[in-house]
């Protein structure tokens, strides 16, 4: 691991992660799952990371954490700096502090028989005092708007209810950076904005910086301020969000861009131009109120 | 043709998930069932199938109804593809497992050989015939899933929630693969909350809220119904939302398709100009 | 089998279930080893009558009758097995204490599975859980059993899903031979297993990012307090036992038979 890398970036800026030439390899697997990822995500972004089914998204995700290379094994390159530690250096248990995932699956990352115990499963592994835990506890079950269920069993709740409460469980150990790994793909839309509401509010009131994987950008775009766009294994596109909806590659590389940005894309095409690009359907009306009563 | 007379269903632990509904639909139809997780849409379509009877009502099948036939009889005209194909996949190959149900079937040796190589064919996975199906990538499971079903050639094809976790580009090839099955005069049935993919599909929609069926018609007139919309739970498709917010302009509220909606506005723009 | 139904926990709430699970099944292990200890039927039926005010004051009647009919046939084979191996070793000579003795032996088992059934229906699993924690099982243990007990539902609604997914392909659950019924069921149980080697994978993950493992000694969010309630009982059990083994040291029992007549 270069020294200088590290240094820098603790001394220099705000970046809460960092990687340069970041290559992976599944043990047993013949190509590299993710290829010469170097970015940089700031402290308090809300970064969208999209692509097509396996581009390495979920692989990148899981190298942010430590899960590769300490749960997965296989052949880590590069360099990465999470939260000033160098992820190859520290276990998990050690990142778990500063890094926090949501799975996909809502189902399979609750374990305990009433939410608050799971809510406090993290603390508990932590050896958190009682008291200091209690009060905790009831701050992320607050956070998340789930107080009313904290001593319900994780099968009688909905999907939607699961997900905050795994949102919960992992607020609770107040980590800087969340990571969210399509944490909407079994709810439905209007859970799914809920979600992303509850994640939006993290991320403005505590300065938690979200990574959020998804697909459904005509939900999600609106929040983010950093799109990271990979495809196979590499990373294609990264800035900010409206160019990168915009461009030509997003659509070649078969991103499911919002639909107010399409829309934008074809008006154009036809020789009307907005001005901006929307990525929200209020945006777009917007616009198109300029546009049309201009004429 | 399938037929759903004013149909009650509770299920054993006492939760009443329908309560009272009556529905007709007709052969070759493309229907997209939707509304929020819960409503009741997955039970409706088991009724489909026979894998529920309704506690109250009747549902007909093709004249016959289902209390009086078997799951594998009516299994025959109607395919069910199930949300995870991993509570199907079982078997050693691909080619088995397309086999089974051909199997089940009772179809002849040399039939079974036919029908595997046209499914797998169609689906795109032929080069999988000897691969184990957990070898697989999620998506091609889904593939390989949906190529068992298609392969008895059910006259009626039922999709539960198909776009769960797929890429833009997998939904687009899933839709164009809806319009040839359509097209090749199945009638298919979506179970879905995606309403960007209905959107783009552009069916019947049959819109259900706690058991009951609030509102069925064509896609364009029960999305952009904001009443309907909010009472269902789900939310209108993006484009529709774009043209609500614009309703002062004299602007039509029943647009969903982003290329329809270029149309509407260069007209008003050339009117006005 | 409906003997099992007298064993699973119902979400109900009343003086025994908030009683600490240490005491009720340091109470529970008493009435076992005095039902050992008496071959007689005399005691044995006094040990059934003990945990029926218990039955009564948590409100799981309905329940505890269940498991007391599920439990029937089972005595009803220790019954006449034992009148008939008895009645074969005294020589095919018939009297009142090989009935009496059959019936001790069937009123035994009945008070195991009596006592055995309370417990189970009064105490909720996380309460079980907490209790294996503080009695220094070791945590893995204790999550393991956790974690199955939550998962329960969860895979009997798979298993449903599963089976409605292979009958939608023409699988007949109903009907052919006995082999192949059996052989019919490997559709149902290798999604079933596959799922659940992905299920643990993900909870894994999931268990490593909340720091599993992260300290020597984990602390905990509950923690069971003995009450007056719990200490009475611990008591009261202790009392019992010593009672029951003065009586069998020192006092004659009496046949039933023999009490009759008198």
């Amino acid at each position: 691991m270069n020294e200088d890398f590290a240094n820098n970036v603790a001394g220099e800026t705000l970046a809460v992660i960092e990687t340069r030439g970041l290559t992976y390899t599944y043990p047993g697997g013949t190509r590299p799952s993710i290829e010469d990822v170097s970015i940089r995500i700031e402290k308090g972004e809300f970064v969208i990371l999209t692509g097509p089914s396996g581009c390495g998204k979920t692989t990148l995700c899981r190298c942010f954490n430590g899960l590769i290379p300490h749960f997965y094994g296989g052949k880590l390159e590069g360099e990465l700096v999470v939260a000033d530690l160098k992820v190859v250096e520290h276990s998990i248990h050690e990142l778990a502090r500063h890094v926090g995932f949501v799975f996909q699956n809502p189902e399979n990352q609750l374990f305990a028989l009433s939410v608050e115990k799971d809510v406090a499963f993290g603390l508990e592994n932590l050896a958190v005092p009682r008291d200091e835990m209690r009060k905790r506890v009831d701050w992320a079950l607050q956070m998340t708007g789930i107080e009313e269920l904290n001593e319900r069993p994780p099968y009688e709740l909905s999907g939607g209810q699961q997900q905050r409460v795994a949102i919960a469980s992992v607020l609770v150990m107040q980590p800087e950076v969340m990571i969210l790994d399509e944490p909407t793909s079994f709810l439905d839309p209007v859970g799914a904005q809920k979600i992303f509401e509850v994640i939006n509010e993290l991320n403005k009131k505590l300065g938690i910086t979200i990574i959020l994987v998804e697909h459904r950008l005509d939900l999600a775009s609106k929040y983010a301020n950093h799109v990271i766009v990979m495809d196979e294994g590499k990373v294609v596109l990264d800035g900010e969000p409206r160019g990168i909806f915009n461009s030509e590659r997003a659509r070649l590389i078969g991103v499911g861009i919002p639909k107010a940005t399409r829309l934008y894309q074809i008006l154009r095409e036809s020789g009307v131009n907005l001005g901006k690009v929307p990525v929200t359907s209020e945006e777009a009306s917007n616009l198109l109120r300029e546009v049309l009563k201009h004429d | 043709m399938i037929e759903v007379r004013g149909v009650y269903f509770t299920y054993p632990t006492g939760v009443e998930a329908l309560k009272g509904v009556s529905l007709t639909i007709n052969n070759g139809e493309f229907i997209a069932i939707m509304g929020q997780n819960g409503a009741g849409k997955t039970t409706l379509v088991k009724h489909f199938n026979g894998l529920l009877k309704p506690t109250k009502g009747e549902v007909i099948v093709d004249g016959v109804s289902t209390r009086e036939v078997s799951v594998a009889k009516l299994a025959r005209t109607v395919g069910f593809v199930f949300q995870n194909p991993d509570h199907q996949l079982f078997c050693e190959t691909v080619e088995d497992e397309v086999a089974f149900a051909l199997r089940n079937f009772g179809f002849d040796e040399s039939a079974i050989k036919r029908r595997i190589a046209w499914a797998l064919n169609l689906l795109d996975v032929t080069q999988y015939r000897q691969t184990s199906p957990f070898m697989l990538s999620g998506g091609e499971r889904k593939r390989v899933a949906l190529a068992s079903v298609l392969a008895w050639d059910p006259k009626v094809v039922i999709l539960d929630e198909p776009t769960i976790g797929q890429d833009h580009q997998q939904k687009e090839k899933l839709r164009q693969f809806i319009v040839q099955l359509n097209a090749q005069r199945k009638t298919v049935i979506i179970v879905t909350h995606d309403v960007e993919f209905v959107a783009e599909c552009n069916p019947r929609v049959v819109l259900m809220a706690e058991g009951k069926i609030l509102a069925e018609g064509e896609a364009r007139e029960t999305l952009t119904n904001q009443r309907l919309v909010a009472q269902a739970s789900i939310v209108p498709p993006q484009i529709a939302q774009v043209f609500m917010g614009l309703t002062d302009l004299g602007l039509p509220t029943n647009v969903i398709d982003v290329y329809e909606a270029r149309r509407v506005l260069l007209d008003l723009l050339e009117v006005a100009s | 089998m409906s003997i099992f139904e007298g064993f699973r926990f119902r979400r109900v709430s009343s003086v025994i279930h908030l009683l600490d699970p240490r005491v009720k099944f340091f109470y529970v292990c008493v009435l076992f080893v005095m039902a050992i200890m008496f071959s007689e039927l005399l005691p044995l039926l006094l040990l059934f009558f003990v945990p029926l005010p218990f039955v009564f004051v948590a409100g799981v009647q309905r329940e505890w009758i269940r498991s007391m009919k599920g439990a029937s046939f089972l005595a009803a084979i220790i019954f006449s097995t034992n009148l008939f191996f008895r009645y074969m070793a005294s020589g095919y000579v018939w009297s009142m204490s090989l009935l009496e003795y059959s019936l001790a032996m069937t009123i035994r088992f009945i008070v195991l599975v009596e006592s055995f059934s309370v417990f189970f229906l009064t105490t909720s699993p996380d309460h079980l859980g907490l209790a294996l924690e503080q009695s220094h099982v070791p945590y893995e243990f204790c999550f393991a059993f956790t974690t199955a007990v939550r998962f329960v539902p969860v895979l009997a609604e798979e298993a449903q899903t599963i089976m409605d997914a292979q009958k939608a392909r023409g699988l007949e659950l109903e009907r052919g031979s006995f082999m192949k019924r059996v052989r019919n069921y490997i559709p149902i149980l290798i999604p079933l297993i596959v799922s659940a080697i992905r299920r643990s994978l993900e909870l894994a993950e999931a268990m490593e990012s909340r720091a599993w493992g992260a300290s020597e000694k984990r602390t905990n969010l509950y923690v069971l307090r003995m009450k007056r309630a719990d200490y009475s009982l611990a008591v009261g059990s202790i009392l019992m036992l010593a009672l029951a083994a003065y009586a069998r040291l020192f006092l004659p029992i009496p046949s039933l038979a023999i009490l009759l007549r008198v």
